[in-house]
């Protein structure tokens, strides 16, 4: 086994992990607002970023879909030995992983149903970029107004229309995270 | 001093994955009930476990932790709450609303306003708003998906029909930006109007009954009322016997046998801050 596989995992699992979602949780909460995590070393193509938010959710109660070039034997095996995290299709995840192209379409994932809008994806989307300067948000967390580099706008406009069925995102890029609920309005 | 023998904030990590992944979708659909596995505590359900396990969840070695129980520091569920986290995250804790990063919370918000960067958790024990009217879960998840919540007015309409007025005053409903209609915790409704627009997080841990739920920032939280009918945020119509305060919630205190009885603060870290800027009330020795 390649020592890189064993390598790249929390030091200090409770704290790291505990600092990485409040992170999250914080993005999540403020859509529009940008966090830094660390803590993991994953190997290519995943970001520091995208590393330690597996590290923090995933377990073998998640099934997580790798998508495009994040779907290589590097990823497979960290994940595989860090996490427990089982591989599955995009129609059976929890959580999935890849860049804005590689993840499309939307349409492949759940979105939860009627009695329980929670039981949905979250996907967690790799960025070149992340600023928040772009797409103007509203909706809960956000006081007036806040702005983020979305990929794309019609995809969250049709998302937002679900609620409250649809997908939630984790946008990483470098060591950042943003996030955007499917509760917030992208226009 | 942190107990060596348990994980950091007691719980293992597996369980607060499962925790964490359940708040994140809380916050995400705000005001909707998110099942999770809740755990055995150490300590009896109705203690607290569900808010409990949410503070386990988010605490971190660098925050501040609070705890209150019917707004006061000093009292049993506090004060053991607090000593848990001590003993088991090793975090440093106050009884100081504005030092606070974390304050969990059990029937009560903080008088003083909340701000970002601060965490609510509260301690939760029916979170399902319609249970008293619809007993059946497989009922009330149906009324939550079709935003079926006539009955809920119904039993408002009871109250003034009974009553001349609306006579709930705790645990008061309140519709979440328009989908969701939310048990707000036993918080007197003189609290309600604080959850609607408020810097903080505020996360609710109902430990028996496994459900999550969750306010981000700056959400819309509306007490369900009626046109001819508003909602009154009421309090007992005295001035704090402590600190002289006359717009924070009151507890009345029986203090003799002979009828005698004061009113006074229910935040004690409100009132002894008061006290401390040289408020004085009528009853303060």
């Amino acid at each position: 086994m390649e020592a890189q596989v064993l390598s790249g995992g929390f030091t200090d699992p409770a704290v790291q992990s505990a600092h990485a979602f409040r992170s999250v949780m914080e993005a999540m909460a403020r859509p529009g607002t940008l966090h830094a995590v660390s803590g993991a070393v994953p190997p290519a193509p995943l970001s520091a970023a995208a590393g330690a938010i597996l590290l923090t959710l995933c377990d073998t109660d998640t099934p997580v879909f790798l998508a495009g070039a994040a779907d290589c034997d590097a990823v497979r095996s960290w994940l595989a030995f860090h996490t427990g995290a089982p591989l599955a299709g995009p129609s059976h995840c929890m959580f999935a992983l890849g860049t804005w192209d590689g993840l499309a379409p939307l349409s492949a994932y759940p979105i939860g149903t009627a009695e329980y809008p929670d039981r949905s994806a979250t996907l967690i989307v790799e960025l070149p970029e992340l600023s928040t300067a772009g797409s103007v948000l509203t909706g809960p967390g956000i006081k007036d107004k806040a702005a983020l580099s979305l990929p794309e706008v019609q995809a969250f406009q049709a998302n937002h229309a679900l609620f409250p069925l649809g997908l939630d995102f984790i946008f990483t890029s470098g060591d950042h995270v943003a996030a955007l609920p499917r509760s917030s309005e992208v226009g | 001093m942190t107990d060596q023998a348990y994980n950091f904030a007691y719980l293992d990590e597996q369980t607060k994955r499962m925790i964490r992944r359940a708040i994140l979708k809380g916050l995400a659909i705000p005001g909707y009930q998110v099942p999770f596995a809740s755990r055995e505590m150490p300590m009896p359900y109705g203690w607290g476990t569900g808010g409990v396990q949410v503070s386990a969840a988010v605490l971190t070695p660098d925050d501040r932790f609070k705890v209150i129980d019917q707004g006061a520091d000093d009292t049993t569920n506090a004060v053991s709450i607090r000593s848990f986290f001590e003993r088991t995250a090793g975090v440093a804790t106050t009884t100081v609303t504005a030092d606070a990063s974390i304050i969990q919370t059990r029937h009560r918000i903080p008088e003083e306003p909340l701000t970002e960067g601060q965490v609510l958790v509260y301690q939760v024990p029916i979170p399902e708003p319609l249970r008293f009217l619809e007993p059946r879960e497989s009922e009330t998840r149906k009324m939550h998906a079709l935003e079926e919540y006539g009955l809920m007015h119904v039993k408002l309409y009871e109250d003034i029909a009974r009553h001349g007025h609306i006579a709930t005053s705790y645990a008061y409903p309140v519709k979440v930006e328009g989908r969701y209609v939310m048990d707000p915790s036993p918080i007197p409704k003189f609290d309600n109007p604080k959850m609607g627009d408020m810097a903080a997080i505020q996360l609710f841990g109902a430990g028996r009954e496994q459900r999550i739920y969750a306010l981000p920032p700056y959400t819309q939280v509306i007490s369900l009322d009626f046109e001819d009918h508003p909602f009154e945020a009421s309090k007992a119509n005295h001035a704090c016997g402590l600190c002289g305060s006359e717009d924070s919630y009151l507890d009345e205190v029986i203090i003799d046998d002979a009828g005698g009885r004061m009113f006074v603060c229910s935040d004690t870290d409100y009132c002894e801050a008061r006290q401390a800027a040289g408020h004085k009330g009528q009853d303060a020795a």
